[in-house]
């Protein structure tokens, strides 16, 4: 039996921020790290950039090789955790190892979402969120020349945006009527198909994969209005759903996810949880919910590490929240991008070729949409997220020459000071 | 930690704090190549605004909350334990525009010469950033690690012995 202060599973966003909020509070409280992966902390989002060769691994690395080194954690890598026990602080890992613990962390993220589908077994079928899968497929890719890829989101774009610049033909196929359907309105949604169709990528919208077709090896799909499709090798990009099974199995409360409270607690004593695991604080929408992106991941940990270790410290949320630069066009979007009802107000801008977009509601910024000019994206965001009311300066917010220097003088003034 | 800080009420935005930042981070750090034959000549990494009888200049004011660090998805961003500034290693980053996205005070830009981020890094190899140096009205001053503050005007560089509380 191994003996540690704080064990964390997990080893992405969510686990290395809690380890360094960790550190920030006890310098020498043991800390042990477990995660299925055999690889040091990388930037998840880069594992398109690996696939497209244009970043190799140690470019790819979240932390410096010897970031653990460097603060006294004990990584246990490439080990799956097989069951936590709340009662008796343990935790046992498949290869028959028991782990005693005083706090624990669970940031185990999420799973692929895979549907049942006809074929989904063949060589050749793909999920993209590890940096295995776009080893796997980078291996498969010497003789493949079209892809198909199951899902308009951002993780079906950042694939086929990597498998574009391989050189394969590449086809989304969207469910729904329009692509980056959760995270951007209509219109935006649009100019980001244009953009796809564009520079060559197919977009097939309305259709879903009815079957993966072929002998051992994918040879093509069928979709579900009857259009047969070619392909070498099929990409399944639907999204993830939280990672929860050792949390539920130990009697932990969870719903769609892990539900944490503001300090990133479960339901038990001693145990916390982030990331995409967890159902955590949404600022925009005031309630808990899944929304699996980076910074929430690491903001979470940080919040969760620092409570772990006797601090203080709350989550300050975050709202659904993404910037996307494929295939060329800028776009940022955050918070509600569609008005619920009409209760809501919109300011709109479409000058120049871009595209923005704001959601208020009683004059306060609920949701924002950026295409092509997002430089300004930052401001506006800032602005909801600390809730100021923008009726004296609304009329400026999607103005060209929008700055600072619209807010309030006293406002102005203190950012001058750097008072953030 | 060292900081540029801007006095507003003297700052007339005549904008050569931004044109200086550029000539500095160009290959060349010469202001006429720079703007003449650079066919992409670096992003400054300070935005001026003005608006009637305001205007100020203003560059990353390395925030206590930092979402920029938050957010990066390339470990790029950094807070620095040392001297708690928000540091920038260029190496790491992929022009996701994360930081971009959350900065509230629109100081990180796209780069579109190198397509990363442009951000203050208070000029590396000089005393004095090239901002303060230029600043024909002293309203950009630099304070020091030990509280210090540099104005840039004369060229010795005035230093004077005040401590901002």
């Amino acid at each position: 039996m191994i003996k540690t202060k704080y064990l964390i599973i997990g080893n992405s966003a969510g686990g290395v921020g809690a380890a360094e909020a960790i550190r920030k509070h006890d310098s020498s409280g043991t800390i042990i790290i477990v995660s299925d992966e055999p690889y040091p902390v990388y930037g998840r989002a880069l594992i398109s950039k690996y696939l497209s060769r244009e970043r190799i691994f140690e470019d790819i690395l979240y932390r410096d090789q010897d970031f653990y080194k460097q603060n006294g954690i004990n990584a246990l890598l490439d080990k799956n955790v097989e069951s936590v026990d709340t009662n008796t602080r343990t935790a046992r890992l498949s290869d028959g190892e028991t782990i005693a613990w005083e706090k624990l962390l669970l940031a185990t993220g999420g799973t692929p979402i895979v549907p049942p589908m006809k074929g989904a077994d063949k060589k050749g079928v793909f999920t993209f969120t590890k940096l295995n899968d776009a080893k796997a497929l980078d291996g498969y890719l010497n003789n493949a020349g079209k892809a198909v890829v199951i899902g308009g989101g951002l993780i079906g774009l950042s694939v086929s945006e990597a498998l574009h610049k391989r050189g394969l033909g590449v086809t989304i196929v969207e469910m729904k009527d329009r692509i980056l359907n959760v995270m951007l309105d209509e219109q935006s949604s649009h100019m980001a198909e244009d953009n796809l169709s564009n520079s060559g990528v197919q977009v097939k919208t309305n259709n879903t994969v009815a079957e993966i077709g072929g002998g051992e090896s994918v040879t093509h799909v069928i979709l579900s209005d009857g259009q047969k499709l070619a392909c070498d090798l099929v990409v399944v990009a639907i999204g993830v759903s939280p990672r929860k099974n050792i949390a539920a199995a130990a009697g932990i409360e969870v719903n769609r996810g892990i539900l944490v409270n503001r300090q990133m607690q479960t339901s038990m004593p001693n145990v916390y949880a982030c990331g995409d695991v967890a159902e955590a604080y949404d600022f925009i929408y005031d309630i808990c919910r899944p929304v699996p992106i980076w910074p929430g991941a690491y903001l979470g940990g940080m919040t969760a590490g620092a409570n772990m270790a006797g601090g203080e410290a709350e989550y300050p949320g975050v709202t659904a929240m993404n910037s996307l630069g494929y295939f060329g066009l800028d776009i940022v979007s955050a918070g509600m991008v569609i008005a619920p009802d009409d209760s809501y107000e919109l300011l709109v801008d479409e000058s120049n070729g871009n595209y923005k977009k704001l959601v208020l509601k009683d004059n306060y910024i609920k949701g924002m949409v950026f295409v092509g000019d997002i430089d300004k994206s930052g401001i506006i965001f800032g602005l909801m997220k600390d809730k100021v009311d923008v009726s004296q300066f609304k009329q400026k917010l999607l103005t060209d020459d929008f700055g600072l220097i619209h807010l309030p003088e006293p406002m102005w003034r203190q950012r001058l000071e750097c008072s953030l | 930690m060292a900081k540029v800080y801007l006095n507003p009420d003297v700052c007339i935005g005549c904008g050569l704090c931004s044109v200086y930042c550029t000539v500095e981070h160009s290959g060349t750090k010469d202001i006429i190549k720079t703007f003449n034959s650079q066919p992409e000549r670096p992003q400054s990494r300070v935005r001026i605004e003005r608006e009637g009888i305001n205007a100020f200049s203003i560059q990353c004011r390395h925030c206590q909350e930092p979402w920029c660090v938050y957010s990066c998805l390339t470990g790029a961003m950094s807070k620095s334990a040392a001297n708690n500034t928000v540091e920038y290693a260029a190496n790491k980053c992929v022009g996701c525009w994360s930081c971009v996205m959350v900065c509230p005070n629109g100081v990180l830009a796209r780069d579109v010469s190198t397509h990363q981020i442009a951000k203050c890094d208070l000029c590396p190899g000089r005393d004095v950033p090239a901002c303060v140096a230029n600043c024909p009205n002293e309203a950009l001053t630099l304070m020091t690690d030990d509280g210090k503050i540099i104005n840039g005007f004369s060229e010795d560089m005035v230093v004077e012995n005040i401590v901002i509380d």
